[in-house]
C-alpha cells in the first residue's frame, strides 16, 4: 500500500491496514466464487462484525467505532478494492443506519446498536419503488396513521441487504397528495408481522452482495418507530444518500486501484513484440489514465468526507454529487481499458477483470443515477450564481 | 498468570527483494510486521490467560519503530508492552539481544514479580537462528520447552504439546519456563478497528541500558561473537526432474534420450 505517513493521522493508517489485511485474507482469495455463484458470504459477515466493520459509523457512545466521514472514506475504499459486493453490504448497512443517526430517537439508537453488535446485524434501506427510484416523490408505499399507530402497505425493490436485514429503514407517505412533504421514515425490525422479503434479483455485478423487493401488508408499526416527524422522511433520505456520497467515490477508487494493480502487474509480464506489453506507448496511455482516475476519485471522495466533517452539508451535497458521477464513470473508463489491456484474458471469466468491469456498472446507477447527480449540480449552480 | 511475550519486528519477508551489488536485504518501502511465530506466541499466551487468568506483557527490543509491532499486540490483547531501546544495542547478535532481553525480563519482574511463562516465537522470518528464545531461557536459568503447538496449565506446570519431526510430545515443565512457539492449529486474531486505534494512544515505556542492571561489554555489536564475514544471494537451483519409466531399461533408455536430445552425450 501507498505510504501516506503524514497525510493520514496515525489512526487512519491503523484503520487502512487493518481493513485492507482483513480483507486480503478474509475476502479476495473467495470474491470470484462469491460472485460466480452469487453468495452472500454471511460467515465473512459475522467475521468482520467482530473486528467492527458493521458498526463503523455507529457512534462510539453507542459502542460503535465512531469513523468520520473520511474515515469512512478510507476504509470502503479498501472494502470495494476487495469485493464491491462485500462494499455494497457495507454500504447500504450504513445506509440503513445513516437515518437514525440524523434524526433517531436515544431509544431508536440504543435498539439499533442492540442489533448490530450483539446479534452482528445487518441493516437495510428501503426507499426505492418500482415506480420511484430517482424520482422518490413518487412514493407509493402509504402509512395510514391509526391511532398511535401506523398501518404501512406497499412494495419496495432493488432493496440492498433486505434477505439477510434484521432491522428496515422504510420510507412511506403518510399523504399522496403531499409529494415528497409527505415522506415519513420508520424503523422496522424484520420478524414485523406484514414484511415480507421478495424475490431476488440475479444481478450483472456485485452478486455478493443481495437485492431484493420488499413487501408490506398492513404492516403496523408504532409512533415509537417513527424516524423524525411525520413529512420529513424526503429530507432524512436526501441527507443520508448526501453523507454516503464521499462513500460511492471511494469505493469507485477501491475497485479501480484492483483493476489498476492486475493490469499493472499483467502488462509487465504478458509480452508482444519482443518485449512486456508495459512497455509499449498506447499501453502506458492506457495505465497513466487508470492511475489518475483512481487518484482523482480518491481525492475527490475525501473532500467530500472532509466536507460532511466540517458539517458543510450544503457544499458536500454539491461536490458529492459531482464526486459520484465522476469517479463512477471514471470507473467505468478505468474497468472497460483494463478488459483492453488484457484482451482475450480481460475479457475470460478465469481473470479478475472481466468481473471488476461488470462491477463496476452499478456504480453509474445505484444511490441516485449519474444523470440525476448531474441535475443535482446543475441544480446547486443555478442557485450558486 | 503472570505471562510474558516476547516479539520482534521483522520485514514481510513476502515483499522482499535482495540488492544485486551489495547482496543485503532491500528495506526501504517495505512494511514492517510483528514477527508470525511471534503473533502465535501471542495467541498462546493470550489463549492460556483467557483459560487460567493474569496478565499478558510483551516485550520487543528494536528502534523506536519497533512500537508498532507493540501497538499491534496490545490491540489483539496484551495488557501492557514494553521496548526496549538504546543506541548501545545495536549490532547485537543473538547471543547478545537475548543477554539484553534477559535483563530487560529481570528489571519487568523487580516491578510486575516474576513471570510464569515466557513466551517466544521458535524463530524470527528475518535472521531465522531459532536461538534468542533458548538463550534467554538459559540466561534466567530456567526450564525451556521450544516448537510448542499448544498449552494448557496443569496444576502448577505447564503441560505442552510440541512438534517433533515425526509428530508431537507431550511434556510437562514446572514454572517458571520459557516456551517457544511454532505454528499452531489456530491463527492470531484479529485486533477490533476500535481497538487498534486505542492502542494508538498506548503508553510504551521505553528501556534503556540506564533501565537495566547490564554489562554493556556483553550488548550491542562488542558484545556480540557472531561476525559477518560476507553475504551472498544463493543461486536459484532448478528443480530436477524425475524419471519413472515402468522398467530400470526403460529409465536408462529415458536417461539417454534426455541426455542426447541436450547434447551432453
Amino acid at each position: 500500500m501507498i505510504d501516506l505517513t503524514g497525510i493520514l493521522t496515525e489512526d487512519q493508517i491503523a484503520l487502512r491496514q487493518l481493513i485492507h489485511d482483513f480483507l486480503a485474507k478474509e475476502v479476495v482469495p473467495y470474491a470470484a466464487e462469491w460472485d460466480r455463484d452469487a453468495i452472500f458470504p454471511m460467515e465473512t459477515y459475522k467475521k468482520g462484525c467482530e473486528i467492527g466493520l458493521n458498526a463503523l459509523e455507529l457512534p462510539a457512545e453507542y459502542g460503535g467505532v465512531g469513523l468520520s466521514a473520511l474515515d469512512l472514506a478510507i476504509a470502503m475504499e479498501e472494502v470495494c478494492w476487495a469485493d464491491a459486493g462485500f462494499g455494497a453490504t457495507l454500504g447500504a448497512h450504513g445506509l440503513g443506519m445513516k437515518p437514525l443517526l440524523i434524526a433517531g430517537s436515544e431509544a431508536q439508537r440504543k435498539h439499533f446498536a442492540e442489533i448490530v453488535l450483539d446479534k452482528k446485524g445487518l441493516s437495510a434501506f428501503a426507499l426505492t419503488e418500482p415506480n420511484a427510484g430517482s424520482d422518490a416523490g413518487a412514493t407509493a408505499t402509504t402509512a395510514r396513521r391509526v391511532g398511535n399507530e401506523y398501518v404501512i402497505n406497499g412494495r419496495k425493490c432493488f432493496c440492498t441487504n433486505a434477505e439477510y436485514a434484521d432491522i428496515f429503514t422504510v420510507f412511506a407517505t403518510v399523504d399522496k397528495s403531499l409529494g415528497i412533504k409527505g415522506i415519513t421514515a420508520f424503523t422496522v425490525d424484520r420478524d414485523t408481522p406484514g414484511l415480507t422479503v421478495g424475490k431476488h434479483e440475479d444481478k450483472m455485478g456485485q452478486r455478493s452482495s443481495v437485492t431484493n423487493d420488499v413487501v408490506f401488508e398492513d404492516m403496523v408499526v408504532s409512533e415509537s418507530q417513527r424516524i423524525g416527524d411525520e413529512g420529513k422522511g424526503f429530507k432524512i433520505a436526501m441527507q443520508t444518500l448526501d453523507r454516503g456520497r464521499a462513500g460511492a467515490a471511494a469505493s469507485a477508487a477501491g475497485v479501480g486501484r484492483a483493476a489498476l494493480e492486475h493490469c499493472v502487474k499483467y502488462a509487465k509480464e504478458r509480452c508482444t513484440m519482443g518485449k512486456p506489453i508495459i512497455e509499449h506507448q498506447a499501453v502506458q496511455i492506457m495505465l497513466a489514465d487508470m492511475a489518475t482516475a483512481v487518484e482523482t476519485s480518491r481525492q475527490i471522495g475525501w473532500y467530500v468526507a472532509r466536507l460532511i466533517d466540517a458539517g458543510n452539508l450544503k457544499e458536500a451535497a454539491k461536490v458529492g454529487a459531482m464526486s459520484k458521477c465522476y469517479a463512477t464513470d471514471a470507473l467505468m473508463k478505468t474497468c472497460t481499458d483494463a478488459v483492453q489491456i488484457m484482451g482475450g484474458y480481460g475479457y475470460s471469466k478465469e481473470y479478475p477483470v472481466e468481473k471488476l468491469f461488470r462491477d463496476a456498472k452499478l456504480f453509474q446507477i445505484f444511490e441516485g443515477t449519474n444523470q440525476i447527480q448531474r441535475t443535482v449540480i446543475a441544480s446547486a449552480l443555478k442557485r450558486e450564481y | 498468570m503472570n505471562i510474558l511475550v516476547c516479539v520482534k519486528q521483522v520485514p514481510d519477508t513476502t515483499e522482499i527483494r535482495i540488492d544485486p551489488v551489495t547482496n543485503t536485504l532491500i528495506r526501504a518501502g517495505v512494511p514492517s510486521i510483528v514477527n508470525p511465530f511471534d503473533a502465535y506466541a501471542l495467541e498462546m499466551s493470550l489463549r492460556l490467560k483467557e483459560a487460567v487468568g493474569g496478565t499478558v506483557i510483551v516485550l520487543s527490543m528494536g528502534p523506536e519503530q519497533a512500537k508498532n509491532a507493540l501497538k499491534e499486540c496490545l490491540a489483539i490483547g496484551a495488557d501492557k508492552a514494553y521496548l526496549c531501546s538504546d543506541r548501545a544495542f545495536g549490532g547485537s547478535d543473538t547471543l547478545a539481544t537475548s543477554y539484553i532481553l534477559s535483563r530487560a525480563i529481570k528489571a519487568l519482574e523487580a516491578a510486575n514479580g516474576t513471570f510464569d511463562v515466557i513466551f517466544c516465537g521458535k524463530q524470527a522470518i528475518d535472521g531465522d537462528t531459532a536461538q534468542v528464545g533458548p538463550e534467554i531461557a538459559e540466561h534466567l536459568h530456567i526450564p525451556q520447552v521450544t516448537y510448542a503447538v499448544e498449552t494448557s496449565l496443569c496444576e502448577n506446570s505447564i503441560r505442552v504439546k510440541r512438534e517433533v519431526e515425526d509428530g508431537f510430545e507431550l511434556v510437562s515443565v514446572s514454572c517458571p519456563c520459557l516456551i517457544t512457539v511454532t505454528k499452531p492449529k489456530f491463527d492470531p486474531r484479529y485486533p477490533t478497528i476500535r481497538s487498534r486505534m486505542a492502542a494508538n494512544r498506548a503508553e510504551i515505556p521505553v528501556l534503556t541500558s540506564a533501565d537495566l542492571d547490564i554489562a554493556l561489554s556483553y550488548a550491542g555489536l562488542k558484545g556480540s561473537p557472531t561476525k559477518v564475514s560476507k553475504t551472498f544471494t544463493p543461486s536459484l537451483k532448478q528443480g530436477g526432474i524425475r524419471i519413472s519409466e515402468e522398467t530400470g531399461i526403460g529409465c536408462a533408455k529415458e536417461l539417454v534420450r534426455l541426455l542426447t536430445e541436450r547434447k551432453i552425450i
